[in-house]
């Protein structure tokens, strides 16, 4: 199956949550030397639950089509919950067939995601 | 000219898969059906180790182990077959460089001098030897051309022991002018040991040792038809004889004693443990392949191409493309990097696989280098003998369909 679908194409075009927010409760960059891609995360919590998310970066189609859809994902989730995501679920949400080589781009966000969530 | 159809017919991975178009000969080449039978017939015919048995199957193993070794010598015009030493590849070749020789002669307030457009493997085993005895790591810088800034009087010094250089980048193509670098930084130390990482080279470009002026080359087979697992050193007799033993253990040794052990003679002192056997065996088969081309032809039909394949994404693309390294083909090998619109190399790499085109993405194990291009990432397709224009077309086509999928 073509990765390219066009959900994710979509995604890629039109990233949701993109940008920073300025008065973030917690700030995070990961990055993937290997390719030399990119994730800044900012995030507001209210209470135990992620209130506001936003993440601005460089990557492939892959690594922002996946931070758009997890960013979407979280909000209004809490902590304990998110702290449980793996990567089957990544792969689950992305709906699409990953070899090996691609799928640290798919997981660059929810690295960032847990390191947010610590 | 070359006949390309007759060649391809020759390697059974285009029975296999009629349409790969496969444009990353420089990350590991194909390999003829010669090759492939001759490691066939050594494990089916006389599978036995070598320098070991006195029955047949075991000599006719080191016959055809020792043969291939006089037929890379001859290739590469060495003085006799004992310079050749036979590693696992061309990294292997280069760490026992840094083991065997670097750490037998470099002291602390040394210099060892390299330049920006290495392979990580011949950069970081000299920064880490530097950086353990208290060395000078000096660079080499280049210009935007891709060409190296060569003022080799800032660079080498009576105290650079050792200079160590590709001939061919592996990313931007460059083809250094190592001849006449080895020339001047002899000149200015006579002392001086020079090193070249000739694993882009040999593939493509007719060597000659003794012209070249080198103490050491390093290559690789799989990179020039020939199976994996096998590496090439060649050195001088007399340096190889006065360096360190690289690994210890079975085959390199000359007498044991409970107190003490003496080792072979050059190649064997180097060659400790069971070798590649069959890939060494098969290895010869490729340089036979390639001598029967002949190397002046293989070089000629990879400037075509390449010049041709500049040519038409130029035409294609205009200045959403953009290339990295030297514009004249003369100084290029078939190498082709570039970077293309604000695509990310990784989705290029991907649609264009979709499509059955090998090509590479990433910083290609040259991070340095990247980094002075201030790119993290570049596309990266090279061609090889089994390559032609269709190869080319394809691949325009591909990255018009990465256009109309990102865009």
């Amino acid at each position: 199956m073509n990765i390219y679908q066009d959900i994710i194409l979509d995604h890629y075009h039109h990233p949701h949550n993109q940008g920073k927010i300025n008065k973030a409760d917690q700030h995070i960059e990961v990055n993937n030397p290997l390719c030399g891609d990119k994730i800044e995360m900012t995030v507001n919590f209210e209470k135990n639950k992620i209130r506001e998310i936003k993440f601005q970066g460089e990557g492939c189609v892959i690594s922002n089509a996946s931070a758009s859809m997890l960013t979407d994902y979280v909000k209004g989730r809490s902590k304990q919950e998110l702290k449980k995501l793996d990567s089957k679920f990544i792969i689950k949400m992305l709906g699409i067939n990953l070899g090996v080589n691609r799928i640290k781009c798919a997981l660059l966000s929810l690295e960032a995601l847990q390191k947010l969530l610590v | 000219m070359i006949d390309i159809k007759t060649i391809k017919k020759q390697f059974p991975i285009f029975q296999n898969q009629p349409d790969l178009i496969y444009l990353d000969s420089t990350a590991t080449s194909l390999k003829p059906k010669i090759v492939i039978d001759k490691l066939k017939e050594y494990y089916e015919k006389y599978p036995a180790n070598i320098f070991r048995g006195i029955y047949p199957m075991s000599e006719k193993a080191t016959t055809e182990f020792e043969e291939t070794r006089r037929i890379v010598s001859e290739f590469i015009n060495a003085n006799k077959p004992e310079e050749i030493i036979f590693t696992r590849n061309t990294t292997e070749s280069i760490n026992l460089l840094a083991y065997s020789l670097g750490r037998k002669i470099i002291e602390s307030g040394d210099e060892i001098a390299t330049t920006i457009m290495e392979h990580h493997s011949n950069f970081v085993p000299w920064q880490v030897l530097a950086s353990e005895v208290g060395a000078t790591f000096k660079i080499v810088d280049i210009n935007d051309e891709g060409y190296l800034k060569i003022n080799w009087n800032e660079v080498i010094t009576k105290k650079t022991k050792i200079l160590t250089l590709t001939h061919i980048s592996n990313v931007l193509g460059t083809i250094n002018p190592v001849k006449k670098i080895i020339t001047e930084a002899k000149k200015i130390n006579p002392k001086i040991i020079v090193i070249v990482d000739a694993a882009q080279a040999v593939p493509h470009l007719k060597i000659d040792v003794k012209d070249l002026g080198a103490d050491f080359i390093v290559f690789s087979s799989h990179k020039m038809l020939g199976p994996t697992g096998v590496g090439i050193l060649w050195g001088k007799e007399q340096l190889l004889k006065e360096m360190y033993p690289f690994m210890y253990g079975g085959d390199m040794i000359s007498e044991v004693y409970i107190d003490k052990t003496t080792f072979k003679d050059p190649p064997h002192k180097f060659e400790a443990g069971t070798p590649a056997i069959g890939e060494v065996i098969g290895f010869k088969e490729a340089i036979k392949f390639l001598n029967k081309i002949g190397m002046d032809k293989v070089r000629e039909h990879e400037k075509q191409l390449t010049a041709y394949c500049f040519k038409t994404l130029k035409k294609e693309f205009g200045e959403k493309i953009r290339f990295y390294g030297p514009a004249d083909i003369e100084d290029r090998g078939g190498v082709i990097t570039f970077s293309f619109d604000k695509f990310h190399p990784h989705d290029i790499a991907q649609i264009l696989a979709d499509q059955g085109i090998c090509v590479r993405a990433g910083h290609h194990c040259a991070m340095p280098l990247h980094t002075r291009l201030c790119v993290p990432a570049t596309v990266r397709a090279s061609f090889y003998i089994y390559n032609d224009k269709e190869d080319v077309e394809k691949f325009v086509e591909g990255l018009k369909k990465v256009q109309k999928i990102l865009l």
